[in-house]
């Protein structure tokens, strides 16, 4: 945490409200998101309990697992879930328009521009909090490698249909996450703690309603204390007030509540399913449907208030003004879509298990560079964050006092101006002899210069490097004129990424990893179901 | 074997020992209650204690063996833990699943050929020291032997700060070649290999507490040596067929080593305590929060999943305006301010030393930031 952000930190614990941390939107929102608010059985991998879901906040659509350990039960459940996020995901997939991206012409070896299809949005998706986030990708891991009946005819348990796509486009998008400033899947506390600071640590920032609680809290009363009374406030029935945004669930709530109703409704099916005759069974279906309305309902009860919390934390968030550079990271987001798109639709098989040396290696450097790129791009972005980089002495502002024309020394001289200015920021230029360069917003692009020297205490002298045309003069605006006011960073303005890596065909033994030991199908063969799949 | 302090065979008991005014056993019973039985320290909590070794107020109230949980609800802020009981009944049903058929299953993630050979003794007595001398003995027996044994559910005691700590790992196998491994049994998922790195983490300290106590049985037999490395049973993947992974604790162990030697101070913090000090939740509130207060406390946001009091102790640092209420690392950049009225005077420029490199700092950082908002508030 930067010392800007901790002081945000202190005024917002002596004020009870949270304080800005941003003063710009630094992640694009959806106009229409897809909110998932999951819930799962304490102990259980991969044994969903309920969950809302939609994209409308008034209608979410309520889904129940009545006996989490019937694997029919989940089954359906998944294939309800199925249902409503495939054909919002889908409905993305044909708005297109051509794109190019540069490719290696597999006969030449030369880099050649292709014309592609990129769609023209893509579909987001928002979970209450970051164990949400894990939970998506759970999710995805257990559906993807399940089998159809109609890949399989032989599955001992064939799923139904769509749960493997699903499955894959769940690990996309929890895979996505992982790149920074990427927001096709995003959870509403890191939202919320990206734009404000609270009074509490980082840890406690991670429940959703005392967060929240801090940045909005009700009518006459301070954050701190409402954001206390979400933590631990119980009813009369040892129930808290402000049941956790999931997955997890309270165990009080299990114990006192979601036990005895699970068991209620297990008691139902067994006299339903002995029911002697026709009378008897219809009573006996009418106790199982009222059993496991009361299932509903409490899990409503407890995914009504996260769900309303997400769609606040929206709002929230959706009122600050979005950054420019935002959007140019909600392109590459619609690219990671497409992308996707088109493995799906090439029939390739789910994403392995584990990622292979090559494919980890990539991965890495890509987010590498998308860390740089988001940082220097929020603090372009937003003169909050970047007092936060000024004051680490990696950016300062200027007042531009003198300029001198100056050329190359060589046979076609090109410009270097000399530009003085005069700064009360404290960067960390060195003593001149590291030849350290700064980078100023210019035109859509940046320019650069080279540290010079300091002339005296404030007053430094640097030499514009390009951007200034290819005549013997500078173009007209390309050179920064006296009583100019400019911020120059120590950090460029565009991530190049690395070198890029070989193909995988060309990777040496020694950083390609183990050589696949059971053909090609050993990553996408579905885990072993054993009959007792859940104890 | 390793015979540092608090890992070793400790013949003496500080009880013993202390010759001078009341013994300490007494001692910490009054704080806690003399009608109270002293609140078991088991693995779990000895582990959780290496979390946050510079808390005095934990160490002292563990020590003592007083319930966090009722102290903290007579106190008024009562701890939010709870288990479901479906992670409980999971946790016990996968754990069965384990060691079915005399635990051939957890055996054979252990490697053994054979594993219907292996040796089961009966390590079930009266009370806890007796089912301790029978695992001693088990332990004796099996190490002679020279066979594979598994004892489920053996008992251990380990000396916590003159009070013996009872202690029951999942299981412990014995090699044929002396060597001991403690088995723990967990219910998490191990998927595709990999488990929840925080999970793992509390599992490998609590073992590390029961290779302690086992260091010490092993110390009087003679060819017996204790792995350093445990084994993890996990389920695997979506299922509930276990898979084991052999992890290392070296590094758990010498902390919680490290930390048990610590624990001896609990005598000299009993000792500087004033009179009339009681923890016992009986008690009326005033008197309670008086004798918390007479102990220092280290609180840090890591407190809340660790420890029964950290509610108590974060409205007490949040109330004395205590920095560190908003991480430990905040702590670090704000130089000698520690609180939050401190800190905010001396960027606002109301107190502070502008030479001090930490207040010049902050308010380079106030002005900037003041800087970026009032842009924003002009358009």
């Amino acid at each position: 945490m930067s010392l800007i952000n901790t002081l945000a930190r202190l005024e917002a614990t002596r004020s009870g409200h949270a304080q800005p941390l941003a003063t710009t939107r630094h992640r694009h929102l959806s106009d229409r998101p897809l909110v998932l608010v999951p819930l799962t059985t304490a102990g259980e991998a991969g044994a969903p309990l309920g969950a809302l879901v939609g994209t409308d906040r008034e209608a979410p659509r309520l889904l129940v697992v009545p006996q989490p350990r019937d694997r029919d039960l989940r089954f359906a459940f998944l294939a309800d879930l199925a249902e409503t996020v495939l054909p919002h995901l889908d409905s993305y997939a044909d708005d297109t328009e051509p794109a190019e991206r540069n490719e290696t012409d597999p006969e030449t070896g030369k880099r050649v521009k292709v014309e592609v299809e990129l769609c023209r949005d893509a579909p987001q998706l928002i979970v209450p909090s970051r164990s949400g986030i894990d939970y998506v990708r759970l999710l995805g891991r257990s559906m993807r490698f399940r089998r159809t009946a109609e890949q399989d005819p032989d599955a001992p348990y064939p799923a139904p249909p769509h749960i493997p796509l699903l499955g894959r486009w769940l690990t996309h998008y929890g895979e996505r996450v992982r790149t920074p400033g990427a927001a096709l899947l995003l959870c509403a506390t890191d939202l919320l703690s990206r734009h404000w600071a609270t009074g509490q640590s980082s840890l406690e920032d991670l429940h959703l309603g005392a967060l929240l609680a801090w940045i909005d809290p009700p009518e006459g009363e301070s954050g701190a204390e409402a954001a206390r009374r979400a933590e631990t406030g119980r009813d009369a029935r040892g129930q808290l007030l402000c049941p956790p945004a999931g997955p997890a669930t309270d165990p009080a709530f299990d114990n006192a509540l979601l036990a005895p109703a699970i068991d209620a409704y297990d008691l139902a099916r067994k006299n339903f399913a002995g029911a002697e005759d026709g009378g008897s069974a219809d009573a006996r279906l009418g106790e199982l449907a009222a059993a496991e309305r009361h299932v509903r309902d409490l899990l409503s009860a407890q995914l009504l208030p996260a769900w309303h919390a997400t769609w606040r934390a929206l709002d929230l968030v959706r009122a600050l003004p979005e950054g420019p550079r935002a959007a140019e990271r909600w392109t590459r987001d619609r690219w990671s879509y497409t992308g996707h798109r088109d493995r799906v639709r090439a029939g390739e098989p789910p994403q392995p298990r584990r990622d292979s040396a090559v494919g980890a290696a990539q991965k890495l450097a890509s987010r590498e560079t998308e860390q740089a790129r988001l940082e220097a791009q929020e603090a372009l972005d937003d003169p909050l964050v970047m007092a936060a980089r000024r004051l680490t002495g990696e950016a300062f502002t200027s007042e531009v006092t003198g300029v001198e024309p100056a050329w190359t020394e060589t046979k076609r001289p090109t410009p270097r101006p000399l530009v003085t200015v005069r700064t009360a920021d404290l960067p960390q230029l060195g003593g001149g002899d590291e030849q350290v360069k700064v980078y100023r917003s210019l035109d859509g692009g940046s320019q650069s210069a080279e540290f010079v020297r300091w002339e005296a205490a404030g007053v430094l002298t640097l030499r514009l490097l390009n951007a200034m045309g290819r005549a013997k003069d500078p173009a007209p605006g390309t050179v920064p004129e006296v009583g100019d006011r400019i911020c120059w960073t120590l950090f460029p303005h565009e991530q190049r990424g690395g070198a890029k890596l070989p193909d995988p065909e060309d990777t040496p033994w020694t950083h390609g990893g183990p050589p696949a030991v059971d053909g090609d199908d050993a990553h996408e063969r579905p885990d072993p179901i054993t009959p007792d799949d859940l104890l | 074997m390793n015979a540092s302090l608090g890992s070793g065979p400790d013949p003496t008991p500080p009880t013993a020992r202390a010759d001078a005014g009341v013994p300490v056993r007494q001692r910490l019973a009054e704080l806690r209650g003399p009608t109270r039985p002293p609140h078991p320290l088991d693995a779990r909590a000895l582990a959780a204690l290496a979390a946050n070794p510079g808390c005095e107020r934990r160490t002292l109230l563990d020590g003592a063996g007083v319930d966090k949980a009722a102290l903290a609800a007579a106190l008024g802020s009562p701890a939010p833990y709870g288990q479901s009981q479906f992670a409980f009944m999971r946790g016990n049903a996968f754990e069965a699943r384990v060691k079915s058929d005399g635990g051939t299953e957890l055996l054979r993630l252990l490697g053994v050929a054979d594993p219907e050979a292996a040796l089961t003794p009966d390590v079930s007595a009266a009370g806890p020291e007796g089912r301790t001398a029978r695992t001693a003995l088990a332990l004796r027996e099996a190490t002679t032997a020279k066979a594979w044994t598994l004892l489920d559910h053996p008992m251990l005691a380990l000396e916590v700060a003159g009070t013996p700590a009872y202690l029951e790992p999942d299981a412990v196998v014995v090699h044929p070649d002396g060597h001991w491994t403690v088995v723990e049994i967990k219910s998490f998922p191990m998927l595709d290999g990999s488990a929840d790195p925080a999970k793992v983490g509390a599992a490998a300290r609590q073992a590390a507490v029961y290779v302690l106590a086992l260091e010490r049985v092993a110390a009087r037999v003679p060819g017996a040596e204790v792995g350093h490395h445990v084994l993890l049973v996990c389920p695997k993947d979506f299922s509930n067929l276990p898979t084991g992974s052999v992890v290392d604790v070296r590094k758990q162990l010498s902390v919680t080593r490290r930390q048990l030697a610590r624990m001896r101070r609990v005598e000299e913090l009993a000792a500087a305590l004033p009179g009339g000090t009681s923890f016992d939740p009986s008690g009326s509130t005033e008197e309670l929060l008086a004798s918390v207060e007479a102990v220092g406390a280290a609180y840090a946001p890591e407190c809340l999943a660790a420890c029964e009091l950290a509610f108590h102790c974060r409205g007490r640092a949040r109330e004395a305006g205590a920095v560190e209420a908003l991480g430990r690392s905040v702590r670090g950049e704000l130089g000698g301010l520690s609180t939050v009225a401190e800190v905010l005077d001396a960027a606002h420029g109301r107190a502070g030393d502008p030479a001090d490199p930490a207040v010049a700092a902050l308010r380079r950082a106030a002005a900037l930031r003041a800087e970026a908002l009032a842009a924003r508030g002009g358009g």
